[in-house]
C-alpha cells in the first residue's frame, strides 16, 4: 500500500522530474521479476534519510564544540583532541571525539531569534514566524521530497518525532505532520481487538460519513481528518511498526548508545531509517541552562556523547551513514558571558551546529568565532543556509519550489545558500 | 449595490425555504427506515425573520453591522445560517464544553418561540448549568494561566489543584474579569488547597519567578495585555518600536515577590510553596531600598538601570519598601485600568467562539499585528469594560451575533475568506475547529449518558487529567512550553479508534449506554440508528448512511448490540463528530 506519495505541495515541473527519475530506476527491475525484491531493497537502501538531533532549550555550544580556553568567557571545561588533527571539542564529549572524522562543526552560525518559540520555529523551517503563514518544518519538507525519490513501500509515517519537540507541517498539510512517540517506542492504542473483516466494515461506514461531510464543502479540516484516518488504518496493520520496538535490540547494541531516553530515541532513529523512514527527529531537552550551566552540562553531555557517537558508529558499520544525514542543533546557543548564577543565557549571534553523513564530507570545522566567542569572525551562516546544505547532502534540488495554500511560490530552505566547505 | 440586492434576494429565499423545511425528531418513531433528512436551512422563526436579528441587543447589532461592512469591503458573501441542530451543538460545546444530549437537542428543535436562541443562551449561562459552565471555563483558564503541563511534574512550584480551585470558585460566582485579573497578579499566600494561608490565585505567579521573574513578566503582559514582549528581554523588538527597557521596567514590578518553599524533611521534595512580597533592596551595591533599581544588559554589553514603569509610561514609586509601595498591587491596578486588558479579553473570547480572533494569536495585539476588524475590537473592549467586565454578558453578545450563527459550509461567494490561506478572517462562515481534548472527554460522557455516573468533581478531574497525559509533550526549556498530540494527527486517530475512552463508549454490557439503546423495545432498528446519530452529530442519518447502517445489521446477523457498536464507533470517529461545525 502506498500512502505517502502525493506530491501535493510540489511544483508540477518538479513532480514530472521525479516521475521521470523513478521510472528510469524502476524500469529494469520490473523486467526481471524474480530479482525485483532484491532491487527494491537496494533502492530502499540507496534512498536518502536524515536524522535531526534536536537540543531543546538552546545548548551552550561554546562549552561543547567551540571552546575558548583562557578567555574570560571560557568557562570551566577543557578542550580535548579528536581523531581529526586540529579539531578540538569539549572534554565531556570524549566518545564523539573518536568519530569526529564523520562529523563537521559549523562554528559560524549567526541568527537573530533568541526566544525559544521563535528560535525553534526559525531553525526548523528557515523562516521567521509569521502569523499569516505556517511553514513546514525540516521533517515535513525532507520527508515530502525524499519519499518522492524512492521506491515507496512505506506504511508508517515518513516523519517521526521522538519526544515531540518538533514543528508542524505548515501548508504541506497534516499528512506530513510529525508522528510523535515517546523514547520507549510504545505507540499507544494500536490494538483494536476486533477481526479485520469487522474493522473493514466499520471503516467503510466511517468513510461514508466522512465523505458526506467533506462533500458539504466544510473546508480543509474535514478533508485532512479523512487523510489521517487512511494513514492510521495503514499503520495499524503494518509489520513496519516493529521498527519502534527499540527494546528488541540485543543488549550489546543497546549498550553502545547508553542507557537514557535519548539513547533509545537515537537507536529507534536507526531502526526507522533502516525500515525506510526518511526523516526522524530525536528530542533532547534541558539545555536552557540559565543557572548552573556547568553542573548541568556535566550531567547532560555524557548522555549526549554516548548516544550521538553510538548512532554515528552504528550507522557507519551498517553502511547506512553514506545515505543518512545527521544534524545536531538547538534553537540558538548561549551567551559567552557567564551570569551571576554560573549560567549562560540565550545567544543567537555566534554559535555552532554539527552535521555529518549522506553527502557531507565530515572531519572538518567550518567558520570561526572571535577570541571570546562573542562574534563570528568568518562568513556567518543562517538557518536557511544550514537547511539548504542538508537538502544538498541528501540530493534534494534547491530549485524545488512549494506552493503555499494561498498560491505563493516558496523556495525550499527559503532560498538559503549551500555551505560549500561542508562538501569539500 | 449588487451585493445588497443579492442579499435581499437571499433573505427572501431563506424565508420561503424556512416555511417548507420541517425539522423534527422523535424518539418514539417506529418506522424502520427513515427518510433522508432535509438539507435545507433551519426552520427556526429566527431564520424566517432574516439573518439580521439582533435580539434587541445593541452590541449584537453593532457586531452584525461591522461584520457585514467587512463582507461588503472584501466583496465576499456569507454562507446561509447553520441549521438549528448545528447551532445548538455549537453553543453547548462553546459555552459548556460538551455537546448537547438528545433530550436537550430535541427540546431546542421542537421549540417554536421566536427568541429560542436567546432563551437557550440564557439558560446555558444560568445557575441551571453552573457546574458545567464552571468546569469548562476552569479548564480553559487553567491552560491559559499555567499551561496543560503546569503543576503536572513532581516538585513543580505550581499547584494545579490550587489553581483550579481558585478558578472554579471565581467562575462559579461569575467574578468580574477585572477582579479576577487583579487577584491573579497581586496574589500572596499558599499555593496548595488545605494550607493555612491558601490562596489558589498564587499559582499563576508561583512557578514563573525563576530568572528574575522573566516568565511572570512575559505571561502577565501576554495574557492580560496582549503584548508579546518576551523577546525584548534580550534585545529590542524586531518588528516594532518596543525597546528592551520596556520589558525590564515591567519586570521591576515583580522584584518584591518571592516563592518560598518548604521541603519534606530530609529530602528535596517540595512540600509547600508560599508566595510573598518582601522589601527589595535593588541590585545595586550597596542595596538601596529607597530607590530599588534593577540592571539589564544591552546586546552591546552595556548595563542599563530600570525602575517600575507600566507599558503606557506611567511610573510608580521607586521605593523597594513594602510600606511605601507594594509593586504587584500597583501593577494589578494599572493592568485593570488599561485599555489593553478588556480588549485582549474581547479578542480572546471572540477567538474562542468564532475559531479565529481579530488577530492571530489572540494575545498579540502589538502594532505589527493589525486586527481584521479594529473598530469592532475596540468597541467590544470598551463595551466589556462599560458592562462591569461581566464575562457572561460578553459571551451573550458574541454567540447571538450573526457570524456565530452561520453555517460552516463554504460557498462560491466566500471562497476567498479562508484564514488558512493567510487571509484575515471575515467570518462569512463558521470556521471548523477541532474539539479540545477536554471537550471531547466531556462530550463522550454526555453522548454515552455516563456523565451522571461519574464521581465527584475532583475524581472526574483526576481521571481526565490522567487521560490527558498521553497527549502532552514538554519542549524541554525553562519556560515550560509544551505541545499536544491531540492535534488531528495519527496518535489522536489511534486514540479515537482504539483507546480506552472509545472502548468504554462502545461497550455494550448490561447497564451501558449502548445496551440501553439496544434493549429499548420502544425503538425500532431505524430509530436506534437515528438516536445514535442525534446523540453524536445532532442530526439524523442521510439515506446512504442509513443503508450502510442497515447492511451492518445484516453483517452482524441481526445482533442489534453488535451492529450498534459498529455504527456508534463509526459516528464517533467521524470528522463531523470531532470538528466543531
Amino acid at each position: 500500500m502506498s500512502f505517502y506519495r502525493t506530491p501535493s505541495g510540489m511544483s508540477r515541473r518538479h513532480f514530472m522530474r521525479h516521475l521521470a527519475g523513478s521510472a528510469a530506476l524502476v524500469g529494469p527491475a520490473m523486467a526481471l521479476t524474480n530479482s525485483f525484491a532484491q532491487s527494491a531493497a537496494d533502492l530502499k537502501r540507496r534512498g536518502k534519510s536524515a536524522i535531526l538531533l534536536w537540543m531543546g532549550g538552546g545548548p551552550a555550544t561554546i562549552d561543547i564544540w567551540d571552546l575558548k580556553p583562557g578567555a574570560a568567557t571560557g568557562g570551566e571545561f577543557k578542550p580535548i583532541d579528536t581523531d581529526v588533527s586540529g579539531i578540538q571539542i569539549s572534554e565531556h564529549m570524549a566518545e564523539t571525539a573518536k568519530v569526529m572524522k564523520h562529523l563537521s562543526i559549523v562554528r559560524s552560525m549567526s541568527t537573530r531569534e533568541a526566544d525559544h518559540n521563535r528560535g525553534r520555529y526559525y531553525m526548523h523551517t528557515g523562516y521567521v514566524p509569521n502569523p499569516n503563514m505556517e511553514h513546514p518544518s525540516y521533517g515535513s519538507v525532507l520527508a515530502h521530497e525524499l519519499i518522492a525519490q524512492r521506491e515507496n513501500s512505506l506504511e508508517i509515517p515518513p516523519f517521526v518525532s521522538v519526544g515531540g519537540g518538533s514543528v508542524g507541517p505548515g501548508f504541506l498539510g497534516m499528512a506530513w505532520a510529525p508522528f510523535v512517540v515517546g523514547s520507549n517506542g510504545d505507540v499507544r492504542n494500536l490494538q483494536m481487538g476486533i477481526d479485520s473483516k469487522r474493522l473493514e466494515q466499520r471503516m467503510a461506514t466511517l468513510k461514508l460519513i466522512e465523505g458526506n461531510f467533506i462533500r458539504e464543502n466544510r473546508g480543509l479540516a474535514a478533508t485532512e481528518h479523512a487523510k489521517i484516518l487512511g494513514k492510521t488504518e495503514a499503520l495499524m496493520t503494518s509489520k513496519q511498526m516493529e521498527a519502534f520496538k527499540v527494546n528488541k535490540e540485543p543488549p550489546e547494541v543497546l549498550e553502545r548508545y547508553g542507557n537514557s531516553g535519548f539513547a533509545r530515541g537515537c537507536l529507534m532513529a536507526r531502526r526507522l531509517v533502516e525500515t525506510g523512514v526518511p526523516f526522524v527527529e530525536v528530542d533532547l531537552g534541558g539545555w536552557d541552562t540559565h543557572n548552573g550551566n556547568f553542573n548541568s552540562l556535566r550531567n547532560k553531555l555524557p548522555e549526549l556523547d554516548k548516544a550521538m557517537s553510538g548512532l554515528v558508529t552504528d550507522l557507519v558499520e551498517r553502511g547506512l551513514y553514506q545515505d543518512t544525514a545527521v544534524i545536531w542543533m538547538g534553537e540558538f546557543g548561549r551567551t559567552p558571558r557567564i551570569n551571576g548564577g554560573a549560567g549562560r543565557d540565550h545567544w543567537a549571534r555566534s554559535w555552532s551546529v554539527v552535521v555529518g553523513g549522506a553527502g557531507f564530507t565530515g572531519g572538518s570545522v567550518v567558520g570561526k568565532t572571535n577570541s571570546d566567542g562573542t562574534d563570528v569572525d568568518s562568513e556567518p551562516y543562517s538557518a536557511e543556509d544550514l537547511m539548504a546544505s542538508v537538502c544538498q547532502s541528501v540530493g534534494i534540488s534547491l530549485e524545488t519550489t512549494f506552493t503555499s495554500r494561498s498560491g505563493r511560490p516558496m523556495k525550499i530552505a527559503n532560498g538559503g545558500k549551500v555551505i560549500k566547505e561542508l562538501f569539500t | 449595490m449588487g451585493m445588497l440586492i443579492e442579499r435581499a434576494f437571499r433573505r427572501a429565499l431563506h424565508s420561503t425555504l424556512a416555511v417548507v423545511a420541517v425539522v423534527s425528531f422523535s424518539l418514539g418513531t417506529t418506522s424502520a427506515i427513515l427518510a433522508a433528512p432535509d438539507d435545507s436551512p433551519a426552520a427556526s422563526p429566527a431564520a424566517a425573520r432574516g439573518s439580521d436579528a439582533d435580539f434587541g441587543i445593541p452590541q449584537v447589532k453593532f457586531i452584525n453591522e461591522q461584520i457585514r461592512a467587512g463582507w461588503a469591503a472584501f466583496n465576499v458573501s456569507p454562507s446561509k445560517e447553520a441549521t438549528d441542530g448545528e447551532w445548538c451543538r455549537r453553543v453547548y460545546l462553546d459555552i459548556l464544553g460538551r455537546i448537547p444530549s438528545v433530550v436537550e437537542l430535541d427540546a431546542f428543535l421542537k421549540d417554536r418561540s421566536a427568541d429560542k436562541k436567546l432563551q437557550l443562551v440564557n439558560r446555558l449561562l444560568s445557575d441551571e448549568h453552573q457546574e458545567e459552565y464552571t468546569r469548562n471555563w476552569t479548564a480553559i483558564w487553567t491552560n491559559i494561566l499555567i499551561g496543560r503541563n503546569g503543576g503536572m511534574e513532581e516538585n513543580s512550584l505550581t499547584n494545579r489543584d490550587g489553581m483550579q480551585k481558585y478558578l472554579r470558585d471565581s467562575i462559579a460566582r461569575n467574578k468580574t474579569y477585572d477582579k479576577m485579573v487583579h487577584e491573579l497578579i497581586g496574589a500572596t499566600g499558599d499555593t496548595a488547597p488545605g494550607a493555612a494561608n491558601f490562596n489558589g490565585a498564587t499559582n499563576f505567579i508561583a512557578g514563573k519567578l525563576e530568572e528574575e521573574g522573566s516568565q511572570a513578566t512575559a505571561k502577565t503582559a501576554q495574557i492580560f495585555l496582549g503584548l508579546q514582549i518576551q523577546c525584548t528581554q534580550c534585545h529590542n523588538h524586531p518588528f516594532n518600536d518596543w525597546k528592551q527597557n520596556r520589558y525590564w521596567e515591567l519586570n521591576a514590578f515583580f522584584r518584591q515577590t518571592r516563592a518560598l518553599r518548604s521541603f519534606v524533611s530530609g529530602t528535596d521534595d517540595v512540600r509547600a510553596v508560599r508566595l510573598i512580597n518582601e522589601d527589595f533592596g535593588g541590585q545595586g551595591n550597596p542595596p538601596n531600598p529607597e530607590e530599588a533599581d534593577i540592571y539589564y544588559e544591552l546586546r552591546n554589553g552595556l548595563l542599563k538601570v530600570a525602575y517600575p514603569v507600566f507599558v503606557d509610561g506611567k511610573e510608580i514609586s521607586k521605593s523597594g519598601y513594602l510600606e511605601d509601595v507594594v509593586r504587584r498591587n500597583e501593577l494589578a491596578d494599572l493592568v485593570i485600568q488599561s485599555e489593553y486588558m478588556p480588549k485582549v479579553m474581547a479578542n480572546r473570547m471572540w477567538g474562542h467562539f468564532l475559531g479565529y480572533g481579530f488577530t492571530k494569536p489572540v494575545d498579540d495585539l502589538g502594532p505589527h499585528n493589525a486586527p481584521s476588524h479594529p473598530e469592532l475590537l475596540d468597541y467590544l473592549g470598551k463595551e466589556f469594560a462599560r458592562n462591569s467586565f461581566d464575562v457572561k454578558t460578553l459571551i451573550r453578545w458574541i454567540v447571538l451575533s450573526e457570524p456565530y450563527g452561520l453555517s460552516s459550509r463554504g460557498t462560491s461567494g466566500n471562497k476567498a475568506d479562508d484564514p488558512l490561506l493567510g487571509e484575515k478572517p471575515q467570518f462569512t462562515h463558521f470556521y471548523l475547529r477541532q474539539m479540545r481534548a477536554e471537550e471531547l472527554y466531556a462530550s463522550l460522557l454526555v453522548a454515552t449518558a455516563a456523565d451522571k455516573a461519574v464521581g465527584s468533581y475532583e475524581e472526574r478531574e483526576k481521571e481526565m487529567r490522567d487521560w490527558m497525559r498521553q497527549f502532552v509533550f514538554a519542549f524541554g526549556n525553562d519556560e515550560g512550553e509544551e505541545t499536544t498530540t491531540f492535534n488531528g494527527t495519527i496518535p489522536q486517530a489511534l486514540m479515537m479508534m482504539n483507546g480506552d475512552l472509545i472502548q468504554k463508549a462502545v461497550n455494550c454490557e448490561k447497564g451501558s449506554f449502548l445496551h440501553s439503546v439496544a434493549m429499548n423495545n420502544n425503538l425500532a432498528a431505524g430509530a436506534k440508528i437515528n438516536y445514535l446519530f442525534m446523540a453524536a452529530l445532532g442530526r439524523k442519518p442521510t439515506g446512504s448512511e442509513l443503508s450502510i447502517a442497515n447492511r451492518l445489521f445484516a453483517a452482524r446477523g441481526n445482533d442489534t448490540a453488535a451492529a450498534l457498536q459498529d455504527i456508534w464507533w463509526a459516528v464517533l470517529n467521524s470528522n463531523e463528530f470531532i470538528l466543531n461545525h
